[in-house]
C-alpha cells in the first residue's frame, strides 16, 4: 500500500430510527471488530462511515480530514471518501465479470493501467483462472475474494468489511480467515470488520467494540473485553454465563488480591481497589478460568479457590460437553465446557460430585455491582 | 385500409415512447429507492389512469386545456396553437394515460436491485448516473423493454382519449382505433377487419416477442463467458 494512511475518528448520535450512540477510533493497521448481536446497529454504523447514510448527529474523521461533521455541516459523499468496502452479500455488479468487477472501481487510475492492475489484484486474491466468470458462475468463498480485490484494488483510506464470512460454508470459512489473517499483514490502513462473531474477533481483530441496541457497551483489546467485561450486560453479550454475586471480606493491597466470600467458600480474585468491605459485588468468571480437577479429588493444585461442585445436567456437543453443576451454598449453577475426553476420564455425569479450581486472574468483578 | 391512420398511430405511439420512458427511468428510480413523505400518494396519482374511464381522462383534458381554460389560453399563447384537436395535443393525452403502463415495470426493475449493490457502485467511485448506466440499466433493461412496449402496444390501440382530446381529423388525429370505429360505423367491415387484424397481431407480436427477446437475454447475460 502507497498511500497515506491515517487513523478514522468516529463519533455518531442517534436517536430516531435507529438509536446509534457510539465513539471509537481505528488506528492505522489496526483492524476494529464491531461485535455485537444482530440488528443492534453495527451494519448501520458501517454505512454512515462509508457515507452511505448520514447519522443524525456526530463527527467521521480520517487523520484532519472531516468525512462528516453534524456541527459544521460537513458531510462527503461515499465517492469523496475513497474508501474499500464489501457488503454482507458482496455486492458484486451481477452484470460484470470478476475482472470488470474490479476494474469498475478503478476509476481513480488511468485507463491503461486499469486491466493489470484488475488482474494483479484477483491473483493477490488467489482467485486464478476465473477472471472471466460473472459473480452467478462463482462460489461464495470466490465471489467474496472478488469483492474483496475489489475494495483493496482501490487502494482504499480505509476498509470497511461488513460481516465477510457470513455468507460463506465453513470450510471457506476458515480457509477465508487464513487469507485475511495473512492480508492483514500487508495492510497498513483502518479496517473495520462487523462481525457478530466473538471468535472471528478473537481470531482477526486487534481491537473490538460491543455494540448492542445502539450502544456501545465497551472496547478494547478483544481477549481484555471477553475476560474483563465492564457490566454484565456485555458479559451477557460476550456469552459469559456464569456471573455470580459475592461479598468482599478483605483488601490485600500488598499482594494484589480481593477476597471475596462465594456461599459457604472463600476466593481470591485479582486485586480490585475502591471496593468497600462487606458490599456485595457481581462478578464473572470465563470459561477458562474453570479447571477441573484432572488428579484426583483433594490434590488440586496450589489454587487456594476450590468449589465443591453437584453435576447436575450434561450435554455433548461435539468435541465437548456442557455441564451445568451447583456449588454448595450458592444458588446459581455453575456453567462449564469441558473437552470430551476429560468429561470421560472425570466421568462426569449427573449427580457425580467433583472440584474444580477457578483462575484468581481470571476472576472480575463487575463495575456495576448489583445487589441481590 | 387506412394507412395514414396507421402512420399516424405508429408516429404517436414513437412520441410517446420516446418522451415517456426517460420520465418512467428517472421516477422509477427515484420511487424505487427513496422513501419520502407523501410517496404512497403519489404512487396512487400515477395508478389513477389505470382505473379511470379514458373517455373521463379525455374529458378532463378537453375541459382543462381547450382554448376555454385559463391553461389551455396560456399554452395556446406561448405554442401558438391549441393543443386540442391536434396531434400534440393528442402526444399530451397519450403521455399522461400510459405514466402507469411506464412507471410501474420500471419501478419493479429498480425495487429489484440489491441495495448492496448500489453501495457498491457508490464506495467503487461512480457517481449515480454512472451507476445507472454501468450497473443499473443492464440490471432493469427487462422492464424498460416491457414499458416500452406496453406503452407502444397500448397507445396504436388508445380510442376513448385519443377521440376526446382529438376528435376525428384525418391526417391530423385520426389514429387506427378511430378509423376502425369509422369504418364499423360505415358498414365498411372488410376494412375494419383489416385493420383490427393489423393491430391483433402487432399486439401478439410483440407481446412474444418481449418475452422471448427478455429470456433469451436473461438467459445470455447468466451463462455468458460461463
Amino acid at each position: 500500500m502507497s498511500q497515506d494512511v491515517a487513523d478514522l475518528y468516529c463519533r455518531v448520535n442517534q436517536t430516531q430510527e435507529i438509536v446509534l450512540d457510539a465513539e471509537f477510533t481505528c488506528r492505522a493497521g489496526e483492524v476494529l471488530a464491531v461485535v455485537g448481536p444482530s440488528g443492534g446497529g453495527k451494519s448501520t454504523l458501517l454505512r454512515m462511515i462509508a457515507g452511505l447514510a448520514k447519522p443524525q448527529a456526530g463527527e467521521i474523521r480520517y487523520g484532519e480530514r472531516q468525512w462528516f461533521n453534524s456541527q459544521q455541516g460537513d458531510y462527503l459523499t461515499p465517492q469523496q471518501r475513497h474508501l474499500g468496502y464489501v457488503p454482507q452479500h458482496f455486492g458484486l455488479f451481477p452484470n460484470m465479470t470478476a475482472l470488470e468487477n474490479v476494474v469498475a472501481a478503478l476509476d481513480h487510475i488511468p485507463k491503461a493501467e486499469r486491466v493489470e492492475r484488475a488482474k494483479d489484484w484477483l491473483e493477490r486474491v488467489n482467485l486464478h483462472g476465473l477472471p472471466d466468470r460473472l459473480p452467478a458462475n462463482l462460489s461464495g468463498g470466490q465471489r467474496q475474494r472478488v469483492a474483496l480485490a475489489r475494495a483493496l484494488a482501490r487502494q482504499p483510506s480505509v476498509l470497511l468489511l461488513d460481516e465477510p464470512f457470513s455468507a460463506v460454508d465453513r470450510e471457506t470459512r476458515e480457509r477465508l480467515y487464513l487469507e485475511l489473517a495473512r492480508l492483514k499483514e500487508q495492510l497498513s490502513i483502518p479496517v473495520i470488520m462487523v462481525t457478530h462473531d466473538l471468535n472471528e474477533a478473537l481470531l482477526l481483530a486487534d481491537s473490538m467494540i460491543l455494540i448492542s441496541q445502539g450502544v456501545l457497551l465497551q472496547q478494547g483489546a478483544p481477549r481484555d473485553v471477553l475476560t474483563r467485561p465492564r457490566n454484565e450486560a456485555v458479559a451477557k453479550q460476550m456469552g459469559l454465563r456464569n456471573v455470580f454475586d459475592a461479598e468482599v471480606v478483605a483488601q490485600e493491597e500488598a499482594r494484589q488480591i480481593t477476597w471475596l466470600k462465594f456461599g459457604e467458600h472463600l476466593i481470591a480474585s485479582s486485586y480490585f481497589d475502591s471496593l468497600d468491605i462487606g458490599s456485595t459485588v457481581r462478578w464473572v468468571i470465563p470459561n477458562q478460568g474453570i479447571r477441573f480437577n484432572s488428579i484426583a479429588k483433594g490434590r488440586l493444585c496450589r489454587s487456594f479457590n476450590k468449589l465443591i461442585i453437584t453435576v447436575e445436567s450434561t450435554l455433548a456437543m461435539g468435541e465437548t460437553m456442557r455441564i451445568v453443576a451447583s456449588i454448595k451454598g450458592v444458588k446459581h449453577s455453575l456453567n462449564a465446557e469441558v473437552p470430551l475426553h476429560l468429561a470421560q476420564k472425570l466421568a462426569l455425569a449427573p449427580g457425580v460430585e467433583t472440584e474444580v479450581a477457578l483462575k484468581s486472574e481470571l476472576i472480575h468483578i463487575l463495575e456495576t455491582s448489583v445487589a441481590d | 385500409m387506412d394507412w395514414q391512420a396507421l402512420g399516424l398511430s405508429i408516429k404517436l405511439s414513437s412520441v410517446t415512447v420516446l418522451i415517456l420512458i426517460p420520465f418512467a427511468i428517472w421516477v422509477g428510480r427515484l420511487l424505487a429507492y427513496h422513501q419520502f413523505r407523501g410517496k404512497s400518494w403519489v404512487e396512487a396519482l400515477i395508478m389513477v389512469p389505470l382505473v379511470l374511464p379514458p373517455t373521463v381522462i379525455g374529458y378532463y383534458l378537453l375541459v382543462g386545456l381547450g382554448s376555454q381554460s385559463w391553461l389551455g389560453q396560456l399554452l395556446q399563447n406561448v405554442l401558438g396553437q391549441q393543443l386540442v384537436f391536434h396531434f400534440s395535443g393528442l402526444v399530451v393525452a397519450s403521455v399522461l394515460v400510459n405514466i402507469p403502463f411506464a412507471i410501474q415495470p420500471i419501478q419493479r426493475a429498480f425495487e429489484a436491485v440489491p441495495e448492496e449493490v448500489r453501495d457498491a457502485a457508490a464506495c467503487c467511485g461512480m457517481s449515480p448516473f454512472k451507476a445507472l448506466t454501468k450497473i443499473e440499466l443492464p440490471l432493469v433493461w427487462p422492464g424498460v423493454l416491457t414499458a416500452l412496449v406496453l406503452c407502444f402496444s397500448h397507445v396504436l390501440g388508445e380510442f376513448g382519449v385519443v377521440l376526446m382530446m382529438g376528435g376525428n381529423i384525418a391526417g391530423e388525429t385520426k389514429t387506427i382505433a378511430i378509423s376502425i370505429y369509422d369504418s364499423v360505423q360505415a358498414f365498411d367491415f372488410a376494412s375494419a377487419g383489416q385493420m383490427s387484424l393489423v393491430l391483433l397481431l402487432f399486439a401478439v407480436t410483440a407481446l412474444a416477442l418481449t418475452t422471448s427477446l427478455s429470456r433469451r437475454l436473461g438467459g445470455l447475460s447468466v451463462s455468458r463467458r460461463r
